[in-house]
């Protein structure tokens, strides 16, 4: 269709409609972008924690990959090959302090982890002590720092340090370059010693030519000059010499998996390189698995420990309580909602202004009253001994148990439920119950058959709000529930805050999340969400 | 024959019954004050009245959803004040219609056999019969929220009728309706009525509906019935000023009694002019009066008004040409409100503004009303 | 055990004081220095002792806007979730031992040179010296303060005890005879070892016990024998408030906590000393400060823990100085006027038994213990 001036009449429209839209857009903008950053971002992030695993391969790259030809299965530990990988990765994380949290890391996945690796941590960087003693023996010089940097520099790069060295001041060393001869001739030399280089001056911030370089580093030497005796002769002069001593020396083959064995015998076991294989992958669905009660195996998926079994416990714990406190809110709140929709205006106010009450004071003080009432020493409890009902000695528990969570949220919760109730009341006009009535319902009956169908959508409203609200309820549990009336937020804050395990809390608020979304699209299958009445 | 006449007249003439009925929400002030009515069986009844007069509280009392602060309300000559509203057997059409949300159109009209545990087979033959008299036999699925007004309308007229009442109560039932459907609806609902013999009490604010449809009319003022009569009486016959100005158009002199002679009086008006009058509730002479004249019984044509009549000089001050009449504004005796009707003939007048002519009536259409407090 | 050297020093609280000692000694001027900070500690009565003795002193000497954040019960994840956004929003963290140790080993907090940045003690010693004196030198990134002590209360006045009086930890494992509900902190550090204790470990074994196989099953067995009667608590507020309330007749928690309810509130409650676990406080400066962030902190630091400093601190709650040289100064409480030394932890007669927390075999077994143990609790 063409509009008067023979433009199509869409592209007119659209161009009539563009102003206003760009108008629309900008006058929500600021509420786009704080919703943006506030609240899909940290989704965003909590999704992405909740499958990140890139400690392991980051912290491990020398090990990961060289366990790749490891069999899971195998009853027996990897060869010497790994061993040494993981003492190379392992010097390195501890410089850079990163060992403990892979430990902690591989301790959510299996128990021991964590002290294995730092037990570990402090033994590695003496591993291979008694080789480079040896070749100091072999001749002092190894045991100067400056032998290295000049064996394996860039001969540049070393007249520069020397040159800032000369200057006395304490920062602002020339980064360690290698040599070319270095790099060809004894690569590996030069990489672990790239590596000490960089931390020593990075991180630490010393003098290289002031810090002995790890054992690791001369381990690797002898190993690459046995290797290939050729090698000594890329070098000039004394180096050219010095290495040749090494290649005809009788120096011990160094043992990594005896070191390791002797720092901690559970090394030898097959136990913590299948936990470092099964977890090496950048991106794990290990998190999800814990927090489902399953865990990654050789043989596959399996249920974790019988003692580790907690989440899915706490889980149907979470939805029980929560389905309880909905129906309580849902009964207790639809007699209240009934009264405020069909009281004269002025009596209904104040009952509304007693409903919205609990909203005008602090949750923590409500639910420190609900302590103070529901305590053995509690108002409640003296009330029902003063009247006779119970004796001193029997005084009821209503609280540090799943009874005080009941009682504190379902109070908590309850104007959640009577407002949604009370809008849907209010427009129910009080002629459908006499037009019932005409007809020949008795009270019961139209209110069954006529009044309560039509309150449906407000029942809805606020069983699901109470419903998705406490199900992710923290403060109330932590203080009203003790030990065995938590919910699984508080485990989703435990982890948060104490144990540090963020991916683990990552994973539970990401299920917890489907589980609302999931509950509103049955919602919305059931009810239709358009039947929802807020307000 | 005539005994059985006789039977049903006795009992008919008594199937409600408001017997001294008060009723007062506040205990300080009635809303009803003293009903008395009684309504035949088969009678069409209108209470008619202005928003406030009593006359929904009535119906509610009827219903049973008010209870009576004071007298009786019998309904075949049983008390009912005690008998709650589901027991009453007495159909009821709202005001909104209230139809059943979330039921089809056919589940409202089953919900009071429902309740009355007929069965299925029963249930759906009378649904039926209730859809086809209303019209709407196709409806039964919809939803209510699916229909027009005037179809919602009807079902809640069904609604009322499936039961088999023999009193239906209607408050404003068409309150909501635009006009030709309302006045499509009037004749259908009396039709219904007549052909189901049933016995209806129609609430109203709207004169026209209590006027075409209603065998009788009590109007209600201020809690009371101030007439209770056929439409023509209500219109012809208006028993006092508040009647006469609430039904029917109706321009109002004031004046004074100077003479009463039988049925015929001589009215002095404010302005001086001396007017034929036909008391009604004025006593004596030196009695406050209202007069009160239909506009369509003022007579231009001085030929018509019989010997010695008198007469009033009017000036035209606006013509309406209106279709079917012509409405004409005049200044009579100071008042400037003076409305006359005449039909649209090929003789007929059409008076100039500006113009000056002599307007005169019949005695017995011109009525001596009592004067409205104030005045 | 160092400890020893510390309870010697706080015997000579009771001697006259020197009046020089008293004096703060000079601060020198900080260069290149920011004007404010953010400390962050454990609010309450701890932090107001800190106010007191040094953050209001140091403000009025420099000018220096200090800033509190209460959240030193979640400091580490505080200070990873800093450090992996890149904004660390505070300069000076309080923390207790073990959590210093965890900062320290990621590599979150940062390596504090004692005897270049602290003062040194008023005796002469070196700031080494003077912490290595009373064995609160943990990692190179902890700058102690106090030394305070987790132990028990109870109510004075249980009608069911008979009159009998609690004077062992076992008590606690003891329904029979002291019937009641009892406060345990929801955490496995001190509860396992006290378990063992009363399940009769010897001290020494303490820790090859919960090395070996089954050791903290054995431990959680022992507890499982008083679940049933135990409030679990978070906060050391808890403890004072539920025995004040009767709620429970005996309970863990900090040994200021206890004091302040007895003392202070005078409140029906006594301490049972028997089996109190050590355990140092003190500051740790966080990793990826800049330059003049730094400054300031170090210079703080070295008002903030001198000999005088850590002195006063012990006239507003009952913890111990962390330095020998403090010990001396320790006086009387601020405002009640009562001589402290009886309440401190270090007090001959309340160290008949005493355990001091061993970080080193916390720092490698935390995160499986507390693992198994919030699993226990859970169920």
């Amino acid at each position: 269709m063409l509009t008067a001036d023979g433009v199509p009449l869409r592209r007119s429209l659209n161009r009539a409609l563009r102003r206003q839209k760009l108008r629309a857009m900008l006058l929500i903008a600021p509420l786009l972008v704080f919703v943006l950053i506030t609240f899909l971002a940290p989704i965003g992030d909590m999704l992405f924690r909740s499958v990140e695993n890139q400690i392991v391969s980051n912290t491990l790259p020398r090990t990961v990959a060289s366990l790749s030809d490891w069999d899971l299965a195998s009853e027996t530990p990897p060869d010497e090959t790994v061993f040494r990988a993981l003492a190379h990765d392992l010097v390195i994380a501890t410089e850079l302090k990163t060992h403990t949290r892979l430990g902690s890391r591989l301790n959510y996945e299996a128990s021991g982890m964590s002290s294995l690796l730092r037990s570990t941590g402090r033994d590695v960087e003496d591993f291979g002590e008694d080789l480079s003693a040896s070749l100091a023996d072999l001749d002092p010089v190894w045991a100067e720092p400056v032998t290295w940097a000049d064996l394996l520099g860039d001969p540049a790069w070393r007249a520069e340090h020397e040159s800032w060295a000369a200057t006395g001041q304490r920062s602002g060393a020339p980064a360690f370059q290698p040599s070319a001869t270095a790099l060809t001739a004894l690569p590996r030399t030069t990489e672990i010693y790239g590596a000490f280089a960089r931390i020593t001056q990075e991180v630490n911030g010393r003098n290289l030519m002031r810090q002995d370089p790890w054992h690791l580093v001369a381990i690797t030497l002898i190993e690459e000059i046995k290797a290939d005796p050729a090698a000594a002769q890329a070098f000039a002069g004394e180096h050219a010499a010095r290495l040749a001593a090494i290649a005809g020396a009788d120096l011990a083959q160094a043992d990594f998996t005896a070191a390791f064995a002797d720092s901690n015998d559970r090394w030898i076991t097959p136990t913590p390189w299948s936990v470092i294989a099964l977890y090496a992958a950048p991106y794990t669905p290990g998190y999800f698995l814990n927090a489902v009660d399953l865990g990654k195996t050789p043989e596959g998926i399996a249920p974790r420990p019988a003692d580790e079994q907690v989440y899915i416990m706490l889980f149907m714990r979470t939805l029980w309580l929560s389905l309880t406190i909905t129906a309580l809110c849902l009964l207790l709140g639809y007699p209240v909602a009934w009264l405020l929709a069909n009281l004269p205006a002025r009596q209904a106010n104040l009952l509304m202004i007693l409903v919205l009450l609990p909203f005008w004071t602090s949750l923590l003080v409500r639910t420190s009253a609900w302590k103070v009432l529901l305590q053995r020493q509690g108002v409640i409890n003296d009330v029902l001994v003063w009247i006779g009902l119970i004796g001193d000695d029997a005084r009821l528990v209503m609280i540090n148990n799943q009874l005080g969570t009941v009682i504190a949220m379902t109070h908590i919760l309850l104007p959640f439920m009577i407002l949604p109730l009370y809008s849907v009341m209010k427009t129910i006009p009080p002629t459908y119950m006499r037009a019932a009535k005409s007809l020949g319902a008795n009270d019961w009956s139209a209110f069954w058959r006529v009044y309560f169908p039509q309150s449906v959508p407000g029942i809805a409203a606020g069983c699901i709000l109470v419903f998705i609200l406490a199900i992710g309820y923290y403060i109330t549990p932590e203080l009203m529930g003790g030990a065995r009336g938590v919910f699984i937020s508080n485990r989703i804050a435990y982890h948060i805050g104490t144990s540090l395990n963020w991916g683990l809390a990552a994973a539970l608020g990401t299920i917890l999340l489907i589980v609302v979304l999931v509950l509103y699209w049955v919602y919305d299958r059931f009810v239709g969400v358009n039947n929802v009445k807020l307000g | 024959m005539a005994e059985e006449g006789l039977m049903t007249k006795t009992d008919g003439d008594e199937f409600v019954v408001f017997d001294g009925v008060q009723k007062s929400y506040d205990g300080t002030t009635l809303v009803v004050k003293d009903l008395n009515l009684s309504v035949p069986k088969g009678e069409f009844l209108t209470m008619l009245g202005p928003s406030g007069s009593g006359k929904t509280t009535c119906l509610m009392m009827l219903a049973g959803f008010e209870t009576a602060t004071s007298g009786e309300i019998r309904l075949q000559g049983r008390n009912i004040n005690t008998v709650p509203p589901h027991k009453r057997g007495i159909g009821m059409v709202f005001q909104n219609y209230a139809l059943f949300p979330h039921m089809s159109v056919a589940e409202n009209l089953a919900f009071p056999l429902e309740v009355r545990k007929i069965g299925k087979s029963e249930r759906e033959q009378k649904v039926r019969r209730a859809l086809e008299m209303v019209q709407m036999g196709d409806f039964g699925g919809r939803r209510p929220a699916q229909l027009s007004g005037g179809q919602q309308q009807r079902i809640a007229l069904a609604r009322a009728l499936v039961f088999e009442p023999e009193l239906v109560l209607m408050d404003e039932p068409l309150g909501a309706l635009d006009k030709q459907l309302r006045e499509q609806m009037q004749f259908e609902i009396t039709r219904i009525a007549h052909d189901l013999g049933i016995t209806v009490v129609y609430v109203t604010h709207d004169q026209t509906e209590a006027l075409t449809m209603s065998d009788r009319v009590a109007v209600f003022n201020d809690g009371r019935i101030q007439q209770l009569a056929t439409p023509s009486d209500l219109y012809e016959h208006p028993a006092n000023s508040f009647v006469a100005q609430f039904i029917g158009e109706n321009n109002r002199l004031m004046g004074t009694v100077t003479r009463i002679q039988g049925d015929a009086c001589i009215v002095r008006l404010d302005s001086g002019d001396e007017i034929d009058a036909k008391p009604v509730n004025v006593i004596r002479v030196g009695d406050r009066t209202q007069i009160s004249i239909r506009p369509e019984r003022v007579e231009t044509n001085k030929d018509r008004l019989r010997d010695g009549a008198h007469t009033l000089q009017a000036e035209v001050l606006e013509f309406i040409y209106m279709g079917d009449i012509f409405r004409t504004r005049l200044r009579v005796a100071g008042h400037d409100d003076f409305i006359i009707k005449t039909r649209n003939a090929p003789d007929q007048i059409r008076h100039q503004p500006g113009s000056m002519i002599d307007i005169g009536w019949l005695p017995d259409d011109c009525r001596a009303l009592d004067a409205p407090q104030g005045t | 055990m160092k400890i020893k050297t510390l309870l010697g020093a706080t015997a000579l609280a009771t001697l006259p004081l020197s009046a020089g000692v008293a004096f703060a000694q000079d601060l020198p001027a900080c260069e290149n220095c920011a004007d404010s900070m953010v400390l962050m500690s454990w609010g309450g009565a701890y932090q107001a002792s800190q106010v007191a003795a040094y953050a209001e002193p140091y403000t009025a000497l420099t000018g220096v806007t200090i800033t509190w954040d209460e959240g030193s019960n979640e400091a580490v994840a505080k200070m990873r979730a800093a450090s992996e956004a890149g904004n660390m929003t505070f300069d000076l963290v309080d923390v207790e031992g073990p959590d210093a140790q965890r900062a320290c080993d990621e590599g979150l907090a940062v390596e504090v040179d004692f005897d270049a940045v602290l003062a040194p003690g008023t005796d002469g010693s070196s700031p080494t010296d003077d912490f290595g004196a009373s064995g609160s030198i943990i990692n190179d990134c902890f700058v102690p303060q106090i030394v305070f002590s987790t132990t028990f209360g109870y109510r004075t006045d249980v009608a069911a005890w008979n009159g009998k009086t609690p004077d062992s930890l076992c008590a606690v494992f003891d329904l029979e005879n002291f019937p009641g509900m009892r406060a345990l902190e929801g955490r496995p550090k001190k509860n396992l070892e006290w378990a063992l204790l009363c399940d009769g470990v010897a001290k020494d074994d303490l820790y090859d016990v919960l090395s070996s196989d089954g050791g903290v099953d054995r431990a959680l067995a022992k507890l499982d024998t008083i679940r049933d009667s135990v409030v679990w608590w978070s906060a050391g507020a808890e403890t004072p408030q539920l025995l004040a309330d009767g709620e429970v007749v005996m309970g863990s928690t900090y040994n200021g906590r206890l004091f302040s309810a007895i003392e202070e509130q005078k409140q029906p409650i006594a301490m049972l000393w028997d089996w109190q676990v050590f355990d140092y406080d003190g500051w740790v400066v966080p990793a990826g400060l800049d330059e003049a962030r730094m400054n300031r902190v170090m210079h703080f630091l070295h008002f903030a823990t001198d000999t005088q400093r850590l002195a006063d601190q012990a006239k507003y709650i009952s913890y111990g100085p962390a330095r020998g040289s403090s010990q001396p100064l320790v006086s009387t409480h601020a405002t009640l006027g009562i001589e402290m030394a009886p309440h401190m932890p270090t007090n001959p007669a309340n160290q008949k038994n005493y355990l001091v927390n061993n970080i080193e075999w916390w720092a490698d077994n935390q995160d499986e213990v507390e693992a198994v143990f919030q699993n226990w609790l859970a169920r």
